[in-house]
């Protein structure tokens, strides 16, 4: 029997196992490249720094990465989705700062308890998230000159926060620092999560399967789905039995993998992700589609700024401190480099939660390699500057085959 | 699908009894400009009317005042025997006009099925994609669609299959009357004759289409009654099956435009509402 959606003669039938291979080759070959440039460019990345520098893909240094990668990560999600409604925000490290700068004043200078502290700060984010939508709804100004006013205003409330001191300890015995530098998950529950991330993705894809084949439409064959999930239980195991030959993997890993896992059901599994989309792919249809246009530029811009906040609560304690350097320098660019290379469009509606993930992997590859290497931070912007701009040049080539395989 | 009624064949044949939308003296200015003056129209459940006339004769602000985006300065819009206001285009869909714009308004990087239920997803915290897809293949089977596959990006299917989606998406709130504009202005040969077909069959439906058009092929090939506007005013409204491709274009350029036409064109309009 043809399934519903396979009734087109035109199409070409691809089933099994050997159907789903060949359609991932040929939308890549179209120019629908997914993750394949990240993956590819980490390889080259890891393989280059590792003839350099032996110590790079040690387990000791690879679990470091994976701390170091969380904090930025975090602001990346937040840039991910700014730049998924074609907009951008510039003051996230500035936010981050502040954030960082709020909580180690009401935690330490007002000894208040921990919690607070960071949902004070939290709040904070958000509020400035909504300030800035409501400056961008009903103003009509730029995002670009919003956020850039916002870079130093936040900047400047930083340094006024902490003081003349400039610099604030957070208690090594506090929660929140364990948490950050201290705290891993235990090997036996790290190898738990792995198979339930697996056997998850099995099940979910099934009963997808199940309900599509009920409904008569065309499905993914269990030898398809098995593949695909034992791919990624071996992958997941290996890392996980990596990364415990040191430390193993860090709560505060955990906790931003988490968070993509999230946004990415958010983004690509309710109806808010869809409007995003949609009002990052064209504005105008998207409201006569009847979606709050407002509504959605304001949710971005709060959650874009909330996650900058908790980035910077974690930066905050992983460093143990919060100072006038928090979330100054390289945070802001690296964040927005993390989610571009992740494969997010600067145009606007096209990109994936996970590419900030992938994205912020690239760059803290890139800054650990260096350093390990003993160069200096001038090298280290000029490389990371070039990564990011290969990044844009695939995507440009990207975006130029898929509109000749009309993939747009 | 419960969204198309299904016609019997008699019905665009018949007299116009009702019509389930009619306009009556809709007057709108912008400025010093009026935009329309005094506007009649009729449309009927399974009848193409078709709207014609020079670049700036006041479609596009007819269509505008239909879909809600504009609301008219004075005169009464009847919708199903009852006076209706439309102050908002979400006012418009659910009374049941739906407009299909010339710019179609999709957005090409989502894929048929997301267009499709842009804004109007089922399940919103998990999005349905099962029963959404069904529903899309039912549309479209409706309406003849020959479009592959509804998992593609719009960015790649060709004119006609986006003007396809766009109606296809116009039919999702069970309308009565669908209006397009311009639809095949930007389509080739076949393209055109596809969109055409598809305007037949939401006739044979039993909706009530308001097409605009510049093309007087299209227009003579599927609409039942032409309304012709020049600068702002009815200047006719003719029967396509009685009247010359000549005839029309006189009515759209004003070449006719004398006291004995308007009297005809007056006598004509008094007949057909």
């Amino acid at each position: 029997m043809v399934t519903t959606d396979r009734q087109d003669e035109r199409l070409q039938s691809r089933e099994g196992l050997r159907g789903a291979v060949t359609d991932v080759v040929e939308r890549a070959r179209g120019g629908d490249l997914g993750v394949i440039p990240v993956v590819v460019g980490l390889i080259v990345i890891w393989t280059v720094l590792q003839i350099l520098n032996p110590v790079f893909l040690s387990s000791a240094n690879l679990v470091n990465l994976t701390l170091e990668s969380a904090a930025v990560g975090v602001i990346a999600l937040g840039i991910v989705c700014v730049l998924l409604v074609g907009e951008i925000d510039l003051s996230v490290g500035s936010v981050s700062g502040l954030s960082a700068a709020v909580l180690a004043v009401l935690f330490v200078g007002q000894d208040l308890p921990v919690w607070l502290a960071i949902a004070a700060s939290v709040i904070m984010g958000a509020a400035i998230g909504w300030v800035y939508a409501q400056l961008y709804n009903r103003f009509g100004v730029p995002s670009f000159v919003i956020t850039l006013a916002g870079l130093l205003a936040f900047l400047g409330l930083q340094l006024y926060v902490l003081g003349t001191k400039g610099s604030i300890n957070l208690p090594f015995d506090s929660g929140l620092v364990a948490f950050a530098q201290l705290d891993f998950v235990p090997a036996w529950l790290s190898y738990t999560f792995a198979v339930l991330a697996a056997g998850g993705l099995f099940v979910s894809g099934w009963l997808h399967a199940r309900e599509r084949q009920r409904a008569g439409l065309s499905a993914r064959g269990v030898p398809v789905l098995a593949l695909r999930s034992a791919a990624l239980l071996v992958v997941l195991l290996f890392v996980v039995w990596y990364l415990g030959q040191t430390r193993g993997v860090g709560w505060m890993f955990v906790f931003f993998v988490a968070l993509v896992l999230i946004m990415h059901y958010f983004l690509s599994r309710t109806k808010w992700g869809r409007s995003v989309y949609a009002v990052g792919g064209n504005v105008e249809a998207a409201r006569r589609a009847g979606i709050n246009v407002r509504a959605v530029y304001t949710s971005v811009f709060v959650l874009c700024s909330t996650f900058a906040a908790v980035g910077g609560i974690l930066a905050a304690a992983r460093l143990a401190a919060a100072n006038q350097s928090s979330g100054t320098g390289d945070v802001n660019l690296n964040a927005i480099a993390a989610a571009v290379i992740g494969g997010t469009s600067l145009f606007g509606g096209r990109g994936t939660a996970f590419g900030a993930l992938l994205g912020i992997i690239v760059i803290q590859s890139i800054s650990s390699g260096l350093t390990l290497l003993n160069l200096d931070s001038s090298i280290r912007f000029v490389v990371t500057g070039v990564v990011l701009l290969l990044a844009v040049v695939v995507d440009s080539v990207a975006r130029k085959s898929r509109t000749s395989h009309g993939r747009a | 699908m419960s969204s198309i009624r299904q016609a019997d064949s008699q019905q665009a044949d018949a007299p116009r009894a009702e019509s389930v939308l009619s306009l009556r003296g809709i007057h709108k200015t912008f400025g010093a400009v009026a935009a329309l003056t005094d506007v009649d129209l009729d449309v009927a459940a399974g009848q193409v009317v078709a709207v014609v006339g020079d670049n700036g004769a006041g479609k596009s602000t007819l269509v505008k005042i239909l879909s809600g985006v504009h609301p008219p300065d004075s005169g009464t819009i009847t919708f199903e025997s009852r006076e209706v206001h439309i102050p908002t285009p979400a006012a418009a869909h659910k009374l049941g006009i739906a407009t299909v714009f010339q710019d179609l308004a999709l957005c090409e990087n989502l894929n048929v099925i997301q267009n499709l239920f842009l804004g109007q997803e089922v399940r919103p915290l998990r999005l349905n994609d099962v029963a959404m897809e069904t529903r899309s293949w039912e549309l479209l089977r409706q309406l003849s669609a020959k479009i592959p596959s509804v998992r593609v990006p719009v960015a790649s299917l060709s004119g006609g299959q986006r003007q396809t989606v766009a109606i296809a998406r116009s039919l999702l709130g069970d309308p009565k009357v669908i209006i397009l504009d311009e639809p095949t202005a930007a389509l080739g040969v076949a393209q055109t004759a596809e969109v055409l077909n598809l305007v037949e069959r939401l006739r044979e439906n039993g909706l009530g289409v308001i097409m605009i058009s510049h093309n007087m092929a299209d227009v003579k090939a599927v609409a039942d009654t032409v309304a012709v506007l020049r600068l702002g005013r009815n200047n006719g409204v003719f029967d396509v099956a009685d009247v010359s491709t000549e005839d029309i274009i006189a009515a759209i350029t004003g070449a006719t435009d004398n006291v004995v036409s308007q009297r005809q064109a007056r006598s004509k309009e008094g007949l057909s509402s």
